[in-house]
Order: structure tokens, then sequence, then C-alpha cells
């Protein structure tokens, strides 16, 4: 059997190589800047640094995304024991300017820098994304060199239940959407007995909008690995299945490569780091159906069937996979733990709020001056998020509203400004946190329009298993066309407020039942713009 | 040598067109040890090999995997990504994800499908090129972003895709006719 890893020594190894290289340069190679041209910048830039014989001065990394993805591509600059420098828009020039004129010639090439003084970086916390865009994700090296795998020894030293209280007391809650306390479900597996136990990795990320877990997968797949084994280990799993959508193949090919290095390591398979523990983990790919998001559909569609949700109970804690106990875990959630086992939760509580503890992860997009990804801790106010960090809108538009949790969600006005970004507080505007989309919508966006845009998203990917989901959706969506295209009445629109409580209160599982929430936020903010449309007066109002 | 149970299996019901491309599904199929719960996965395999789901790639994974063909078909009907038609030379999906709906993506899709005279979802007669829409393909601060033969194009107008699309087709076609002679 393969010898177990020994992680300070990797981490004093790489260091020991990065210190020989004066310059690191390092490089989006993510999605965004990847579409607007990361590529030929990245072999512009080792290119120049061959023709300069810079091979042994200059290292060139490739890392995921480095979050302001509209400034794209981006390239970040770290001389041995000096300020780094972040450039934008790097195209293929620039790429060799940065090697020619910055590293040799010691220029400053002001008009490519980005500023990391700017809010949109000064604000963030980045816990679950501390290493993307600042390692290789494809070397588990980079990923030691930060401390990682290190939870993972100590949590081997404790007990599982010593684990579960250690993720209570941090206050974990799940990212997922609902905020469902961690250590919570974690002791409901723990409990469970049967002859073997799954859990689940959920990286189905269906809200249309919104790429949170996928950048975490990229980006630092060992952290997902490192945070379902501790998972497994604290609740007596013996294999996890990550669950990702297929839309996402470079996630997946990093986690299938990350599976196989963690295993030769022993980080993963029999016997970890040679404990008694062992786990077996396996990928299954999704195949573009929204409501496989929801827990027992995204189990029926590992067992191979159509995703269609059951009812609960039985919970999958009790009865999940094969009928066997099973948990199920968001990415970002588990991506967390790493972080909270090595540093402690009283470390994690000091982001956050009391009752949300921690950093969010949000795909912040639509009109703003800053775009991409960024991990802010909860509570922190809408109009820092929009205004701060994300610049307020473009071409001196006026911020009308924003969009949190996708079809699942609602739209929270400009004038919650001062709404704290936390579970409860946007429950009680009317929306929710969701997975951590959030798009920012300008004074040209119609509110009816945005409802009927998710309303047609929700008719379309009702499983279609109970009917006031199936027929309710669809029949909510006409209705809208019909306001949208001014061709609504007064009726229509009591109807459509109708059908909400209906499709919420009588519909199986999660999709049919907040359905009608975009509808449901949009008449409660903007109400106006509704009446607005309609053909008809409002019956018994007389006229004068 | 004997070979294992499943190999024995795969080669007895080889398929008997003897298209190579069953060979790639045979050895998805014995990576999957035959289960039945990797029906998905396989599913997987068999559209990128065959580029679709035809009746034929589908009864074969139901015989392989012992299942029958209603079910097959069942599951692979209900998940989006799957598609029972093949695609034209030139996939044009457009993202219809919030980020790029409220960037106008809705705009691209309708002045697309018109300036090409094929609806969403479907391919043009000639068989040229196939309009999708997807949902969020994770470029989002990049909106309207547009996948085209899997090169994401960022921050598109209608104009900027629709010149794009017939600047190859005219490309194509000026190749062709110098090969013709
Ligand atoms: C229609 C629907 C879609 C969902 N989509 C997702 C998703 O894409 N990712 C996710 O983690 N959870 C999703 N959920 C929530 C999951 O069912 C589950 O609560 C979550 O994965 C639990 O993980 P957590 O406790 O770590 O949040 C969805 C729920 C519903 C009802
Ligand atoms: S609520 Fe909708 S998605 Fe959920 S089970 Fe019923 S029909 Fe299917
Ligand atoms: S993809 Fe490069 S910054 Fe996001
Ligand atoms: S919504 Fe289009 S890329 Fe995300």
């Amino acid at each position: 059997m393969a010898k177990v890893i020994d992680l300070d020594d990797v981490a004093v190894n790489e260091a020991e190589a990065r210190s020989r290289y004066r310059w690191r340069i390092k490089v989006c190679s993510s999605t965004a800047c990847d579409a607007s041209g990361a590529g030929p910048a990245y072999r512009a830039v080792e290119q120049r640094v061959e023709e300069q014989g810079l091979e042994h001065d200059v290292q060139v990394v490739p890392t995921g995304c480095m979050g302001l993805c509209s400034a794209g591509p981006l390239v970040r600059t770290e001389p041995r024991g000096g300020q780094p420098t972040l450039f934008q828009e790097v195209n293929e020039r620039v790429g060799a300017d940065i090697v020619e004129r910055h590293v040799k010639g010691r220029e400053d090439l002001a008009e490519h820098q980005l500023d990391e003084g700017l809010p949109f970086f000064t604000r963030q916390e980045r816990v679950v994304l501390s290493n993307a865009g600042r390692i290789d994700p494809e070397r588990l090296e980079d990923y030691v060199a930060e401390g990682g795998y290190r939870a993972l020894v100590s949590a081997l030293r404790m007990r599982p239940r010593g684990l579960i209280e250690t993720i209570e007391a941090s206050g974990l809650r799940g990212r997922g959407g609902a905020g469902y306390p961690t250590a919570k479900k974690w002791g409901m597996l723990h409990d469970a007995v049967a002859d073997e136990k799954y859990v689940v990795a959920n990286g189905d990320e269906g809200d249309p909008g919104a790429f949170m877990d996928r950048a975490v997968m990229e980006d630092d797949p060992h952290r997902v690995l490192e945070g379902v084994t501790l998972a497994a280990y604290a609740t007596g799993a013996s294999k996890a299945f990550l669950y990702v959508r297929a839309e996402y193949p470079r996630a997946i090919k990093r986690l299938e490569q990350a599976i196989r290095t963690a295993k030769r390591q022993r980080l993963l398979g029999r016997n970890i780091l040679g404990s008694d523990f062992s786990l077996d983990v396996e990928i299954r790919t999704g195949a573009g159906a929204f409501v496989c998001g929801e827990e027992t559909a995204l189990l029926a569609s590992i067992e191979g069937q159509r995703g269609q949700p059951r009812m609960r109970p039985p919970y999958p804690t009790e009865r999940g996979l094969y009928g066997r106990p099973t948990m199920i875990n968001n990415v970002e959630t588990l991506a967390n733990l790493p972080d909270i086992v090595r540093r402690g939760p009283e470390w994690f509580r000091r982001m956050g709020t009391e009752v949300s503890p921690g950093t969010k992860v949000f795909a912040l997009a639509g009109s703003l001056r800053h775009t991409g990804l960024i991990e802010v801790p909860m509570g922190l106010t809408l109009g820092e998020i929009i205004e701060e960090i994300g610049g307020g809108c473009p071409d001196g538009r006026a911020f009308k509203a924003a969009q949190t949790g996708g079809p699942s969600g609602g739209c929270v006005p400009a004038s919650f400004r001062d709404l704290p970004v936390d579970f409860e507080s946007l429950r009680q505007a009317g929306s929710i946190m969701g997975s951590g989309g959030l798009i920012a919508m300008d004074e040209g966006v119609s509110m009816p329009e945005v409802a009927r845009f998710y309303m047609d998203f929700s008719q379309d990917e009702s499983c279609g298993k109970c009917t006031p989901c199936r027929v309710g959706t669809l029949e909510m969506h006409r209705l809208l066309e019909r306001i949208c295209a001014g061709e609504g009445s007064h009726r229509d629109l009591e109807l459509l407020e109708q059908l909400s409580r209906t499709v919420r209160e009588t519909s199986l599982c999660g999709l049919g039942q907040s359905a009608p929430n975009p509808v449901a936020s949009t008449l409660e903010h903007f109400r106006d713009e509704y009446l607005a449309l309609l053909r008809d007066e409002p019956v018994g109002v007389a006229h004068g | 040598m004997a070979a294992p149970a499943t190999d024995r299996r795969a080669q007895q019901d080889a398929h008997p067109s003897g298209d190579e491309r069953f060979a790639l599904l045979d050895k998805a199929l014995k990576r999957a040890r035959f289960e039945q719960d990797q029906l998905v996965e396989l599913l997987h395999t068999a559209q990128e090999v065959f580029g679709h789901l035809s009746d034929d790639v589908l009864i074969y994974l139901a015989r392989q995997l012992r299942l029958p063909p209603s079910r097959v078909l069942g599951v692979a009907s209900f998940y989006h990504l799957f598609t029972f038609e093949p695609p034209g030379d030139h996939i044009c999906t457009v993202c219809m994800g919030t980020a790029c709906y409220v960037k106008g993506a809705e705009d691209v899709v309708r002045e697309t499908s018109e300036a090409f005279d094929v609806p969403a979802g479907e391919t043009t007669d000639d068989g040229r090129l196939t309009l999708w829409t997807a949902r969020c393909v994770g470029s989002c601060g990049l909106a309207p972003v547009v996948v085209f033969d899997g090169t994401v194009l960022a921050k598109q107008t209608p104009q900027d895709l629709i010149a794009h699309v017939r600047e190859l087709l005219a490309a194509e076609d000026a190749a062709a006719e110098e090969e013709a002679g």
C-alpha cells in the first residue's frame, strides 16, 4: 500500500520550489476569462518568458476565477517579497508587455493595472474562495501549501461526535438555499443505523444565472473533496457521491483528476492517512433538470431514474439512496468545513451575523460596473454589495432591484439598500438567499417581465408529478404573458394571486412551493407596474 | 484465455451493424459494470459518441442493461440535455439565464431565429445550423453570452452574432465552391 503522505513535507518542498522563482505570473484561466481571450494571453506570456530566457526566474501559473470577470482576462504578477500587481483586459500584446516591460523592464504599465484597493476586492472576505484565482487547481501541492488537508488530519484524531460538535459550535448553515443547520443534519445521519450510509455533495447548481459552486469545484477541487471526507467521517458514511451538473465539464474533469490524485496519496479511498476510516467517492452527472437539485429528485437521478421528487418524510437521512440513510450537503457548505476545522469555530463566528455566521459566495451579475464572483461576510447590506462592491449601475442608470434566489426567490427593491443580506432578512423582504445568484436590475427592466421570465422557467422545469405545480405554473405563465402583452385584466391579476397561493400551498416539492415567489415579490414591491399594464379599469371604481 | 463474464456479454451482444462507435459505448458499459443505476451516465456517453440518441442506440442500451426500452426512453426524455434529433453542422447556443436575459438575450434569440429562419430548439432545413438555448453557461459577467460550436462568445448583440454566423457560413460556401472547381 502507498505510503501515507507527509503534508508538511509537501508544503516545505512546494515553498522551496517557489522560492527559486523571482516572479510568479498568475493567469486567470477560468470560463469567463477564457471567453474574453485568456488562452492567447496565457500563451503570449509563456512564449515571452521563454524567448527572454526567463524560465528559471518566472513561473507562469494558470489559476481559477480571480473574481472580477467583467474586467478579464486578468493577470496577477507576484514578485518574490514584493508588491503584487493585478492587470486587466490582458490580450496577447499586454501579456507580452507584462513579461518584457513590467517583469523585465520594471515598468508600471499603469494603464493596464486594476487597483486591488477597489471596494470590489477590499470588502470581500474569502474563505470558500480563498484559493480560487490564487492556486493552480490541478495541483495537489498547491492546495497543501495553503494548508489543505490539515483539517482532515486533525479530524481523524477526533471522535466523529466531536467533529459534529465543532461544526455545531460554528453555527454553519447550509448554503444550498434553505440555511438548515449543518450539524443537525450530520447528527441525524450519524445516529442512523445501517450497513452502509452515504453522503452526497449537491453540485447541481440549477439557478440560471449563478455559478458559485462551479467556481469552487473547478478552482479548488481538493477543498470540496476534503469537505466531503470530513462530512463522511463525522457521519459514518463509507461512500460519497458528487452530483455535478453536466453543463460543467471542466468541474467534472477537475474533480475526477483530484480524486485520482487524492487516492494515490491516501487522502481518499481505503484507510485514509493510515487510519481505520475509508471513503469511496464517485461522480455522477446531472442532465439538465432543475428539479434534480431537490434532494429526493437528486437521489432518484443518481439511481438512474427520472429525477422526480417524492414525499418527505421519510427524509433522506432515514431512507435515501438505495433505501439507505443519506445526507445531502451543498458544495459551498462542504467547502467551508476545512477552514472551520482548521481554524476553529470561534474564528468562523467572527464573520457574519449571530444567526448567520460566516460568509456567502455570490455570483454578481446584471446591470453593474463590476460583475463576477464575490464572497462577503453575511449581513453586509444590499447597498454595500450593489453600490460599493458592484460599483453601481453603469452609464448613470438608476438601480431598481436585486434578484436573489433565482426562480425560487424574489426581487428586493432599491429602497431596501440597508437590508442585511442574510437568510432571515432576505426572507422578510419577500425573497430568499438561495444558492447565491445576485442579479442587479436597473430602471430599464420591467418587473412583470422578470416574473414572466421565471415562471416560464418554472413551468418548463416542473417535473409534472403533481397537478398544482404542473398545471398551476403553466396557467400562471399564461396569465403573465397576457399581462405583459398589455392584454390582461384586473380579473387576471386576481386569478394570478389566487393561483400563487394554491401552487405554494399544495405542491409536493420545493420547486412548486417556491415557484410563485418571483410573482409574489414583484407584486408586493412593484404592483404599480402590473396595474399600469392592465387593459381595463378596476371593477367597482366609479369614474368621475 | 477466458474473458471475464461482462466481456463475453459485450461481445455476444455487440451491435450487428459493426458501427465502431458502439465499441466506444461498450467500453463505457463495461466500465459501468452494466449497472442499471449508471443509465444517466451511459446516456451521456452515448450522446457524446453519436451526437444524439437514436432509437437504435436507446434500444441497444436497454438490452445491454437488461432494462425495458420504455424505461430507458422515459429516463432519457426526462432530462433536457438529451436530444433525439441529430443537430446541424454548427450549434449556436444562446444563454437564456437570468443575467443574460436582463441584458437582452431574448432579442438575440429572436433576431437570430428570424435571420436564419429557424425556431429556437431546432435545426435549419439545410441542416447547417442548430439554434439552442441554455440556462447559464457560467460566464454571467460577460452577458449576453453565446456558445458557438463550443466557443464562448462574450457580450453578444443580435447583430454581432448574426454577422458572425453569416461570415462563417459564407466562408464555408466559398471553400466548397473552390473545391468544386
Ligand atoms: C427545486 C429545487 C432545486 C434545488 N437546487 C439546488 C441546487 O442546485 N444546489 C443545492 O445545493 N441545493 C439545491 N436545492 C436544495 C437541496 O434540496 C438541499 O436542500 C441542499 O442541497 C442541502 O444542502 P445544504 O444543507 O448544505 O444547503 C434545491 C431545492 C429545490 C426544491
Ligand atoms: S412541485 Fe412541481 S417539480 Fe415538485 S414534484 Fe410537483 S410537479 Fe414535480
Ligand atoms: S474568470 Fe477570470 S476573473 Fe472570473
Ligand atoms: S446567465 Fe448567461 S452566462 Fe450566466
